[in-house]
C-alpha cells in the first residue's frame, strides 16, 4: 500500500472518530452541567479535549512508525502501522471521554496544546535549516571521500570525466582514459566574474535611482518610479535567462564584431549584464529605505550652512547611509552568486579560467545543475560534486547575509 | 519708518525703538529704528502651509549685533518665521510666502538671489544638535572648504581652532579633533553646531530653541556663549523659556497665533508690557 | 579666520560671477543629471524588455491551419497516416493523424465515416508563412496556392492553451504545464500557509523573549536569503532520497517550493500582526479571553488582509521559480497533464526553460508566448495583492 493511500485511509479513520469524540465529550459535559454541577471549562472545550486525546497519540504513533521505517531501523508493513494508529486512536478516545469531569481543566490543556502546536510550526524553520545543512554536508562528505578538499578548492581544472561530458553531448572533448578532475577554481572564477559584472551594472543604477527617488523626486514621480522598478523584481529568472540568451547575447556578439573582437555565443558578459538588471531593484529599494530613514535634521544642518543638494547628498547623506547601502550591496552580491537560471541559459558549460568576459565561462550554479541532470548514478563523484559546490555556495551566501544583517542592525541603532 | 511717537522708551545705548501711543495697539507691533542699525527687516510677511495660514502680516526689525528673542506659545509661528530668514522653508514644498524680508536692504526672496549664498550669510542652529557623522574637525571645516573661504590646510586648522574657541569648546576637544562629533555630550554637540555655524563667517545667526534639548548646566553655557557672540553677530533666537529670553535678549518679540503682538526691548516688554495678551503670557496665564 | 567683511560683490546675487559657485552649481546639475539618467536607463530597459518579449511571442497566438478530410477506414485503423491523402500529408502536422487508430478503437462506429476538419500545418510551413523560413520550391508553391484557395487559413491558436508539450512545435501548448503549476502551487500553499501563519503567530503573540525565539528569528531571515538552488538540493536529498517522494512529481515540487515560500509568508504575516495595535489585544484580555482567543478572534481577523497580501506575493514568487524544480527533476518531457500529485509533472517556468533549450527555431515564439502568459498571470497576482492591500489597509 502506498504512502498516499495509507495517509488517506488514516484520515478516513481519524476524522469520523474525531467527530464522535467531540460530540460525545461535549454531551457528557452538557449533561453534567444540566445536573447543576459547575465545570471548569465550557462543554465545547471538553469536546475538543476528547478529539485531542484521540488524535495526538494516533498521529504520533503513525509518524513515529513511519520515521522508523524510513530510517530503516524497523520494517513494518503499512497496514500494520495503519492498524496501530487507529487502535491508539480508539484507546485515546476512550481515555479522553473517561477523563471528562468537572475538575478537568480542559481549556488550559487546550491552550497549552495550541501553544505547543504553534511552537512546532515555528520550529519547522529551524528544522529546515538543519535539514539543509545536514543533507548537503552528508552528501558533500561522500564526495570528499573520493576527492580531496585541497584539490577541490585549489585545482584549476574541472573535468568531471568522459561519461559526464557525454551526457552533456560533448563526449569527444576529453581524451580517452583521462580521469575525472575536480578543481573548482574556474567555476568560482566564472561565478565571481558574473557577479562582478552584475554589480557594476546594478550598483550605480540602483543607488543613483534610489537617491533620485528619495532626494530629488516629487511624491508623484516617486509614486510612479518606485513601482516601476519593482516590476524588474517580479520578472522570473527563467525569463531573464531567455532574454539574455536570445536578445542580449547576439547584440553583444554584433557589437564585439563591430570592434573587431571575437565574442562567444555563450559569453559571460551577457548573463552578467542581465543579472545586473535583475538586481537593480534590490539595491534601489533597500537603499531608498535606508536613505529615507536618515533624519531630515541632518540635511537641514547641511543646508543651513549653504550647501547645494548634491553636496549634501554626497558628503552627508550617503556617508550616513553607508552601512545600509553596503548591506544592500552585499545582499545583491549574495543574490548574484546563487543565481542559476540566467547563467544556465546564457552562459557556457566549459570551465574556462580567463579575464575576458567575451569568452564563454561557466559558473558554480550551472555545474550544480549539470551534475544532477546528467545520466550518471546518484553516487558517482560527478553527481555528488553538486553537493560539494552547493555547500561552498551555501556557506558563502550565509556569511554575506549575516554580515549584511549586522550592518543593518548597527545602522538602525544609530538612526532609530 | 518713523511714526509720531507719543511715548518714547528710555534708551539703553545707541539705537532706540520708538513706540506708538497706547491707543494704537496695532502699531505697537511694528518696530522702528534708524535704518543703519537694522540688519534684517521683515515687511508684511505672511506664510501658508498649503491652505493653512501660519503667519499674518509680520513686521519686524532685527537690530545688528543684538540678540532678538522671539517668544510665544507653541504653534504661534515663531519657528516658521525664523526659518523664513534663511529660506529654510523653501525645503517644504507646500509653503507659500508673501511679503518682503531684506538683509541689509536686499530682498532675500528676489528670484535672482542664490539661496546657497544667502545661507552663508545667515546661519542656523537647531533645537536638537545635529552634528554630521564626521570628525569634529570635519564638521567645522566642511562648509568653509566648500565655499572656498579658506584653502590651505593651515588656514583650515586656524579656522577650526578659532571657531571652537569662539564657541567655547576648544579646550574640551583640542586633543581629539579627529574623533566623531557624535560622541560628544549633548551640550558639547550643540556648541559644536554653533562653532560650525560660526566657521562660515555669517552675519546673522538664527537659533531655534538651541538649549531646549539640553540639561541646565549645558543651557547656562549656551546662554553665556550667546552673550559673547552678540558682539560679533546678529542673533535671533526662538525660545520657549521666558527666563532665558529675559537673560540673554536685548529685544524681544511676542508672537501669538501667527502675529506679532508686541515688540520692545526686553526689559520693557517684561516689566511693562503694553498688550494684555503679552502680560497674560508672561505671567503664565497660558503657556 | 578672516574677520574682514565679505567681498564687495553683491552679497546675495553675486554668485553668478563667482567661478567657484558656478563650478558648484555645475556639479549639482551634473549629479542631478546622473540620477535622472539612472532612472531613465532602468525605464528604457523595462520598455526594451517587454517590447522584445512581446514582439517575439505574439506570433505564437496565431497559426496556420489546413483543411483536411480524415478517412476512418481499415487502413487508417492500423496506420493513422493513411487517413489523410498524400498530398496534404506533406502540409499537415504529423500529429493530426496520430490519434486516428485510437479514436477508431474507442469508437468503432467511426469506421467508414469521414471527417473534415482544420488541423495545424507543419511547423516549418508555419514558420515560412510567419518569418519566411526556407522551404523547398515545390512545397512553397503548394502552400501558397492552398493559402490563396482558402484551404489554408490563419487562425487563433487556441491549441496553445489546451494542449501540452509536444515534440512537434506546431502542436506544443502550455496546458500540461499550467495544470502542473496549479498542482504544485496548491501543495505549496497547503503546506506553507498554515505552517507560516502559525509560526508567525507564535513568534509575534506567544513567544517569550529568549534565546530560542531569537534563534528562530535569525534563522527565518537567513532562510529568506538562501539561493533557491540550495532548496533544490534539499528537496532532492530530503524528499526524494529520504522520504521517497517520486522524482519530478508535483508533491516533491510543492514541498520544496513550500519550504522556500515559508520564510516569506512568516515575515509578511509577522508584519501584518505587528500592525494591529496593542490596545485591541489589551481590550480583549481585559474581557477575560485567553491568549489564543485574543489571537483567533481579534488579532487574526484584523490582520487578515495583510496576511493574504503577503501570501499572494509569496505564491507569485514561487510561481516563477525554476532552478529548484530542475534539480528535483521537473524538466522531463511532459505531454500529458498530470492527474495526481504523485505523477510526473512540469510547471510553466520549467516548460519555458525546456522550450528555450530546444534547437528547433519554431520553439522560440512558443517560449516567448509562454513567457507572456506567465508574466500576465504574475502581473495579475501582484496587482491583486496591491489592490487588496490598498482596499483593506486600515488606518488605526
Amino acid at each position: 500500500m502506498g504512502v498516499g493511500e495509507t495517509t488517506l485511509l488514516l484520515l478516513a479513520g481519524l476524522i469520523p472518530l474525531g467527530y464522535a469524540g467531540f460530540y460525545l465529550g461535549r454531551r457528557k459535559a452538557l449533561t453534567t452541567v444540566a445536573d447543576g454541577v459547575r465545570m471548569h471549562s465550557r462543554p465545547q472545550q471538553y469536546g475538543w479535549y476528547s478529539v485531542v486525546a484521540m488524535g495526538i497519540p494516533a498521529i504520533g504513533v503513525a509518524m513515529a512508525a513511519s520515521l522508523l521505517n524510513l530510517l530503516g531501523w524497523i520494517t513494518l508493513p503499512a497496514e500494520l502501522v495503519l492498524l496501530m494508529s487507529l487502535v491508539t486512536a480508539a484507546a485515546g478516545l476512550g481515555f479522553g471521554l473517561k477523563a471528562v469531569r468537572p475538575s478537568l481543566r480542559a481549556r488550559n490543556t487546550l491552550d497549552n496544546i495550541i501553544r505547543w502546536l504553534l511552537l512546532g510550526a515555528a520550529l519547522i524553520s529551524i528544522m529546515t535549516t538543519i535539514a539543509i545543512v545536514l543533507s548537503i554536508i552528508f552528501e558533500a562528505m561522500r564526495f570528499f571521500r573520493e576527492v580531496s578538499v585541497w584539490e577541490f578548492i585549489t585545482g584549476t581544472v574541472w573535468s568531471p570525466g568522459n561519461s559526464f561530458l557525454e551526457a552533456a553531448g560533448r563526449g569527444g572533448e576529453v581524451a580517452e582514459g583521462e580521469g575525472a578532475v575536480f578543481g573548482s577554481v574556474p567555476l568560482f572564477a566564472g561565478t565571481f566574474m558574473v557577479t562582478a559584472i552584475a554589480m557594476v551594472v546594478a550598483l550605480p543604477i540602483g543607488l543613483l535611482s534610489a537617491i533620485f527617488m528619495s532626494e530629488y523626486a516629487s511624491p508623484k514621480i516617486r509614486g510612479i518610479a518606485k513601482p516601476m522598478l519593482e516590476v524588474l523584481a517580479g520578472i522570473p529568472t527563467v525569463v531573464y535567462g531567455f532574454f539574455a540568451a536570445i536578445t542580449v547575447t547576439p547584440v553583444i556578439v554584433d557589437i564585439a564584431g563591430f570592434f573587431g573582437l571575437d565574442a562567444s555565443y555563450s559569453n559571460i558578459l551577457s548573463p552578467g549584464i542581465v543579472m545586473g538588471i535583475m538586481i537593480i531593484p534590490f539595491i534601489s529599494s533597500l537603499s531608498d529605505d535606508v536613505i529615507n530613514s536618515i533624519p531630515q535634521s541632518l540635511r537641514e544642518g547641511a543646508f543651513a550652512l549653504g550647501t547645494t543638494r548634491s553636496e549634501t547628498i554626497r558628503s552627508v547623506v550617503v556617508p550616513a547611509a553607508l552601512p545600509g547601502v553596503i548591506s544592500a550591496f552585499l545582499l545583491g552580491v549574495s543574490r548574484a552568486l546563487g543565481e542559476t537560471m540566467i547563467v544556465v541559459m546564457a552562459a557556457g558549460v566549459r570551465p574556462n579560467l580567463t579575464w575576458n568576459p567575451l569568452e564563454d565561462m561557466t559558473t558554480v550554479t550551472v555545474n550544480i545543475v549539470m551534475a544532477l541532470t546528467g545520466d550518471q548514478s546518484f553516487d558517482s563523484p560527478q553527481t555528488l560534486s553538486a553537493f560539494a559546490l552547493g555547500l561552498v555556495l551555501f556557506i558563502v551566501t550565509l556569511t554575506l547575509n549575516i554580515i549584511s544583517t549586522i550592518l543593518v542592525r548597527r545602522f538602525k541603532q544609530e538612526y532609530d | 519708518m518713523y511714526s509720531d511717537a507719543a511715548t518714547q522708551t528710555t534708551a539703553t545705548t545707541e539705537s532706540e525703538t520708538t513706540m506708538q501711543a497706547e491707543n494704537e495697539p496695532e502699531m505697537s507691533r511694528q518696530s522702528h529704528a534708524p535704518e543703519q542699525d537694522v540688519k534684517v527687516k521683515a515687511e508684511d510677511v505672511s506664510l501658508w502651509y498649503g491652505q493653512t495660514q501660519a503667519l499674518y502680516n509680520v513686521n519686524l526689525d532685527i537690530h545688528a549685533r543684538k540678540v532678538t528673542a522671539l517668544i510665544g506659545p507653541s504653534g504661534c509661528g515663531k519657528s516658521s518665521f525664523l526659518r523664513c530668514i534663511n529660506r529654510m522653508n523653501d525645503l517644504i514644498p507646500s509653503v507659500h510666502i508673501e511679503g518682503r524680508i531684506t538683509l541689509e536692504g536686499e530682498d532675500i526672496y528676489d528670484p535672482s538671489v542664490d539661496v546657497v549664498q544667502l545661507r552663508s550669510h545667515v546661519g542656523m542652529v537647531f533645537q536638537k544638535p545635529n552634528p554630521f557623522p564626521k570628525s569634529i574637525y570635519e564638521n567645522i571645516a566642511y562648509a568653509p572648504r566648500l565655499h572656498g573661504t579658506v584653502n590651505s590646510r593651515r588656514g583650515l586648522d586656524e579656522l577650526v581652532e578659532n571657531s571652537l574657541k569662539r564657541a567655547g569648546l576648544w579646550r574640551e576637544v583640542a586633543d581629539r579633533l579627529h574623533t566623531p562629533g557624535t560622541e560628544l555630550s549633548g551640550g558639547q554637540q550643540q556648541r559644536l553646531c554653533i562653532a560650525r555655524a560660526i566657521a562660515v563667517n555669517p552675519e546673522v545667526i538664527l537659533m531655534d530653541e538651541p538649549a531646549s534639548a539640553l540639561d541646565p548646566l549645558a543651557t547656562a553655557t549656551i546662554e553665556e556663549l550667546i552673550d559673547e557672540l552678540k558682539d560679533r553677530y546678529t542673533i535671533v533666537i526662538v525660545t520657549h523659556n521666558l527666563q532665558q529670553a529675559a537673560r540673554v535678549a536685548n529685544y524681544t518679540a511676542f508672537f501669538h497665533m501667527g502675529e506679532i503682538i508686541e515688540f520692545n526691548d526686553t526689559d520693557t516688554l517684561f516689566t511693562n508690557p503694553r498688550e494684555q495678551k503679552t502680560e497674560d503670557y508672561i505671567t503664565g496665564r497660558y503657556g | 579666520m578672516t574677520d574682514q567683511p565679505k567681498p564687495n560683490t553683491p552679497r546675495l546675487t553675486g554668485s553668478v560671477n563667482d567661478p567657484r559657485m558656478r563650478r558648484r552649481y555645475r556639479a549639482e546639475r551634473r549629479f542631478h543629471a546622473y540620477c535622472i539618467t539612472a532612472v531613465l536607463i532602468a525605464l528604457a530597459i523595462i520598455v526594451a524588455f517587454f517590447t522584445d518579449i512581446i514582439s517575439q511571442g505574439y506570433t505564437a497566438f496565431w497559426h496556420h491551419e489546413v483543411q483536411v478530410t480524415l478517412d476512418y477506414n481499415e487502413r487508417s485503423e492500423r496506420i493513422g497516416r493513411f487517413a489523410m491523402d498524400s498530398e496534404l500529408r506533406e502540409v499537415a502536422s504529423r500529429g493530426a493523424t496520430r490519434s486516428v487508430p485510437r479514436a477508431i478503437d474507442r469508437n468503432p462506429d467511426l469506421l467508414g465515416t469521414t471527417e473534415t476538419t482544420w488541423v495545424p500545418v507543419k511547423g516549418d510551413i508555419d514558420q515560412y508563412f510567419k518569418f519566411d523560413r526556407a522551404l523547398s520550391d515545390s512545397l512553397k508553391e503548394k502552400v501558397d496556392r492552398l493559402l490563396a484557395e482558402g484551404e489554408i487559413r490563419n487562425a487563433f491558436n487556441w491549441r496553445f492553451f489546451t494542449t501540452g508539450d509536444s515534440k512537434l512545435p506546431e502542436l506544443a501548448g502550455i496546458f500540461s504545464a499550467a495544470v502542473g503549476t496549479m498542482y504544485v502551487l496548491g501543495i505549496t500553499l497547503l503546506f506553507a500557509f498554515p505552517v507560516g501563519v502559525m509560526s508567525a503567530v507564535y513568534l509575534e503573540e506567544f513567544a517569550p523573549d529568549n534565546k530560542l525565539t531569537q534563534t528562530i528569528e535569525v534563522n527565518i531571515n537567513n532562510l529568506a536569503a538562501v539561493p533557491s538552488i540550495i532548496f533544490g538540493l534539499l528537496g532532492l536529498a530530503l524528499f526524494i532520497n529520504f522520504f521517497g517522494v517520486p522524482r519530478s512529481s508535483a508533491l516533491a515540487g510543492g514541498l520544496t517550493l513550500g519550504l522556500m515560500t515559508l520564510p516569506i509568508i512568516i515575515i509578511s504575516t509577522r508584519a501584518a500582526l505587528r500592525a494591529v495595535p496593542d490596545p485591541i489585544r489589551l481590550g480583549a484580555f481585559a474581557m477575560g479571553c485567553s491568549r489564543w482567543q485574543v489571537v483567533r478572534d481579534h488579532v487574526l481577523p484584523a490582520s487578515l488582509p495583510g496576511i493574504l497580501t503577503g501570501t499572494i506575493i509569496g505564491l507569485a514568487q514561487a510561481m516563477g521559480e525554476t532552478a529548484p524544480l530542475i534539480i528535483i527533476g521537473m524538466i522531463a518531457y511532459i505531454p500529458e497533464a498530470p492527474t495526481g500529485i504523485f505523477q510526473s509533472a512540469t510547471v510553466l517556468p520549467a516548460q519555458i526553460y525546456t522550450w528555450a533549450s530546444e534547437p528547433e527555431g519554431a520553439y522560440i515564439e512558443k517560449t516567448a508566448a509562454g513567457i507572456m502568459v506567465l508574466l500576465a498571470v504574475l502581473l495579475t497576482l501582484n496587482a491583486a495583492a496591491v489592490l487588496l492591500r490598498r482596499k483593506f489597509e486600515r488606518r488605526w
